[in-house]
Order: structure tokens, then C-alpha cells, then sequence
């Protein structure tokens, strides 16, 4: 998968520190951060780092995965609802697909999502583990 | 006398996944004594999509909960590992954005086998004594090498330790002081484009390990006019389960006062986050006035000994953020196969 310097630069932030947006029209947030609130289509947006804990919405488990990403077969895809309701669509990690349930509570970590190879950039971001660190939550 | 200079917090992060060391034993014919004999019986390893990057940023971000003090306050942040995602490219400003340190500090990643992120705490005390820096961030993380078949491999380990150091009134632990030994020592290297290090088998013991650490700590205990009754604790860089004990024993510290840091039997060698992680472990059940005295050793060959007195702010940070023991204790375990895949061992061509 080829990943280019620019795409790695622009997402950086709001992949690292799960940073979205809310709307200073209707109060809503989104993720990951768009030029326009996809509820009302305002404008007025300010960026805000979302909370890292919340639970599972909806998951679904890919067995045959595109090429460079055998090594992560299988793949957990979740819909993270977060604790300020704030849903983030990303991978679960440090589980296996047995243990994955709807209403799991999950903590957001810094994980490489893509790799251009061996030679080529890589690309960190946000993913999710089931929280196994009470403290972590507060 | 107490320097103008501290730890103000501490965080760890140990990935979830071990290998016993009997999968090691079967898989490569070892003698079965052989666990027994380093004193370990399982390690730590990295997940797929993890490396000395995301376990850093853990560790920091444990650290930075920890103190909680505002990230743009960071002056510097130094990050010491031998398996560098990116062999040119800082591992360090990619934790330092992901945290919310950037743009105006210091960011580097140094290099000193497993004394390297030791180096960076050195100097991250140096600055905050001299005023540079109000905060300094210093990050231990590997995920160490080691020759497939090696007697390397029942130790080399993942892990990451993290620090922020400031000044000696908001301190956990006060600095009392340092000493520093190094010399040319080829007990342990890996050369440019090999993919493991190479070492000295039994050389990595007296002329390296033991003449670095014994040279450091003796030098510290002599400046400081302190003796090993004075201390109530003391983490040894830990390649292994026994050296530490051993180096201890000859330095005059019962075991009782090195158990407390002594994670290697648990995790393996983390090599930066090491001792290290140890010290971060004391620190969790340490009391107000305690003397910890910390000693990480780095191949090539040196050593760093510490002496730091515990202030009553240990109580009030402790529970603030992940300890060292919840990393140990959640934990999984997969077989030698799924962890050569994990990291990326097996050699496969494109569809």
C-alpha cells in the first residue's frame, strides 16, 4: 500500500490524538474531522479532543484481507461509540475475535494502522483495545 | 545534599502478549535447564501493529496522566531504543506530536544500546537543574533482537518506561546524585544492515555488565559518602533473572533490596525500559523518605548510577495512571509460531 508523505502529514493529528470537530451550530461532534458538520452542514466548527474510552457498537471480522495486511488476519473493524457519543469507525486490537462483543468497553491506543512496505512510510493512528486498565478510564 | 532536580512522575506500558520460554526450549532444542538458569520463565512480546513508537507513546502518555501537568511544558523530550522504526527518521517527534508536546521543544532519539534512554535522563535532569527546560520527557522502549535459535531470545523482550523530570519541589523522587562510567567495550553490537545483534557470550559479563555497573554504582556511593545500608532499594539493569542478584551480592545489597525492581524473571529484558521499568515499579511501593538507588548498563559498554530519595507526592501520583504490576498481569499467551508471524518473521511474496 503505498503511502504518500503529504496524506501522512495532513492526518497525523487527528489520527494520533483522536482529535475531531464540533459543530458550534448544532453541538455535535464527528470524527474524523470534515470541512462540513455531516449532521446540518454548517461550517462553524472548532477541533476537539475526543474522550478515549467507549464502547462497541457494531463490529464485523474480515478473514480475507487485502494484500499487506495477511500478518492481521483476522481483522476486528469496530464502531467505536465513544463516552461523549462521538462514533469513530477504526480496528480492534489485543483481542481475538472470541472475545469481541457488542457493548465491550474499549480504550483508544496509538497502534501502526498501514505500512508501505519495508521501505516506505508508516502509518500510526488510533485503534482500540478492550480496556483491561481501570485507571486508564479516569 | 539534594540537587535542584527530580522525577516528577513515572509511566509503563507492557504489551499483552508472552512467550514462555519452554516454547523457546522445544522449538530450537535447548537444554530444559537453560530458563532456569537466567532465572526467566516468560516474555513480554509486541502485537503486529506495535513497536518502540506506540509503546513509547504509552508509556509518555501513562507519564504525562500521571503528573498531570499540561504537555506544552515540555522542554525536551529524548527517546532511547535500539529498534528504531525508522532508521532515519525521529521516533521522538512522533510521540512528542501524538502527545501534544510540538512544536517548541527539544526531540531526539539517542543511541547507547539499553543505556541510551539513562543518557536522556541524565541530561533531561542536567537541563531542568541549569534552567533550560521547565519539564523534560525521557522515553525507554524496544522491541529487542535477537538471533532466531540464540540464547539471546529467552530474554530479549518488549516494554517502555517513561519519566518526566522537572524541578526538585514538585518532585516524587529527588535527585541526590549521578555518576556516569564508560569505556570501548565489545561485549554486544549489531551492525548497520544486520537484523540482529551479535555479542560476547560470556564477555557480556565481567569486563562489560558487571566492571560498568559495580565502577558506576562504587563511584556514586564514594561521592555521596553513602553505603548500601543507606539505600532501601536498588534496580541493576537486568539482561537476565541472575546477574542482577549477582551483581547486588558483590556490590554488598541483599536480594530483598533488588527484588522489589526485578521484572526480567516476569517480561524479559525490555533493554531501554529495563531497569527502568524496575525503578517505576519501586517507585509504586515505595514510601516518603526511601532511598532508591538505580543503575542501568548500555553494551558498548556503560553504566549510570542514581541515587534518589522519595518525597510524599508518591502517594498522591501513584494511582493516577496504569502501574507497572497491571501490565504485568494482563497478559495473554500465543505460541512461537504466531509470534515469529506478529513479528514478522516469516518471508512471503506478494499475490
Amino acid at each position: 500500500m503505498r503511502l504518500s508523505p503529504a496524506q501522512i502529514w495532513r492526518t497525523r493529528i487527528p489520527r494520533y490524538r483522536l482529535l475531531g470537530k464540533e459543530c458550534k451550530k448544532c453541538g455535535r461532534r464527528h470524527y474524523p474531522p470534515r470541512p462540513a458538520c455531516p449532521y446540518c452542514g454548517s461550517r462553524e466548527l472548532v477541533e476537539v479532543e475526543l474522550p478515549r474510552t467507549g464502547v462497541i457498537e457494531s463490529f464485523t471480522v474480515i478473514y480475507t484481507v487485502m494484500e499487506g495486511f495477511k500478518d492481521r488476519a483476522p481483522l476486528i473493524i469496530a464502531t467505536v461509540k465513544l463516552d461523549d457519543g462521538t462514533r469513530v469507525v477504526a480496528p480492534i486490537t489485543d483481542a481475538e475475535p472470541e472475545d469481541v462483543r457488542t457493548g465491550m468497553r474499549v480504550e483508544a491506543v496509538l497502534r501502526r494502522i498501514r505500512d508501505d512496505g519495508s521501505y516506505g512510510l508508516i502509518g500510526y493512528g488510533t485503534a482500540f483495545r478492550p480496556t483491561i486498565l481501570v485507571h486508564k478510564t479516569s | 545534599m539534594a540537587r535542584d532536580s527530580g522525577i516528577i512522575s513515572w509511566g509503563a506500558y507492557v504489551p499483552r502478549y508472552r512467550l514462555k520460554a519452554e516454547e523457546i526450549v522445544y522449538l530450537w532444542g535447548w537444554d530444559p535447564n537453560i530458563p532456569r538458569n537466567l532465572n526467566v520463565t516468560e516474555k513480554a512480546v509486541e502485537n503486529v501493529d506495535e513497536d518502540s513508537i506506540t509503546m513509547g507513546f504509552e508509556a509518555a502518555y501513562n507519564a504525562i496522566l500521571r503528573a498531570g501537568i499540561n504537555p506544552k511544558r515540555i522542554g525536551a523530550v529524548f527517546f532511547g531504543t535500539e529498534s528504531k522504526p525508522y532508521a532515519v527518521k525521529p521516533s521522538a517527534t512522533v510521540i512528542a506530536e501524538a502527545l501534544g508536546v510540538t512544536p517548541v521543544t527539544m526531540a531526539s532519539d539517542l543511541e547507547f544500546a539499553c543505556r541510551a534512554a539513562s543518557e536522556g535522563l541524565r541530561s533531561a535532569l542536567a537541563l531542568v537543574e541549569s534552567k533550560y527546560i521547565e519539564y523534560g520527557l525521557v522515553i525507554g522502549s524496544d522491541t529487542a533482537q535477537a538471533n532466531p535459535g540464540d540464547v539471546l531470545e529467552y530474554t530479549a523482550s518488549s516494554g517502555a518506561v517513561a519519566f518526566i523530570v522537572g524541578p526538585a519541589k514538585e518532585a516524587v523522587a529527588i535527585l541526590e546524585g549521578v555518576y556516569t562510567y564508560v569505556t570501548d567495550t565489545p561485549d554486544f553490537w549489531r551492525r548497520g544492515l544486520s537484523p540482529y545483534p551479535k555479542h560476547g557470550e560470556a564477555f557480556t559479563g565481567e569486563p562489560a555488565y558487571f566492571s560498568h555497573i559495580e565502577g558506576a554504582v562504587r563511584g556514586l556511593m564514594e561521592s555521596l559518602g553513602l553505603k548500601p545500608d543507606d539505600f532501601d532499594y536498588a534496580v541493576f539493569h537486568q539482561p537476565n533473572g541472575t546477574f542482577p542478584l549477582r551483581v547486588g551480592r558483590r556490590l554488598g545489597f541483599p536480594k530483598e533490596k533488588i527484588l522489589p525492581g526485578l521484572v526480567t524473571p516476569l517480561i524479559g529484558n525490555t533493554y531501554n525500559a529495563s531497569a527502568l521499568i524496575g525503578f517505576a515499579r519501586v517507585l509504586e511501593q515505595a514510601r516518603p523518605g526511601q532511598r532508591i538507588l538505580v543503575a542501568p548498563f548500555g553494551s558498548g559498554a556503560g553504566s549510570d548510577a542514581y541515587s534518589f530519595v522519595v518525597t510524599d507526592r508518591v502517594d498522591e501520583l501513584r494511582d493516577k495512571a496504569p502501574r507497572v504490576d497491571d501490565y504485568i498481569n494482563a497478559k495473554k499467551y500465543v505460541s512461537y509460531a504466531v509470534h515469529a508471524k506478529m513479528r514478522g518473521l516469516y518471508r512471503r511474496i506478494a499475490n
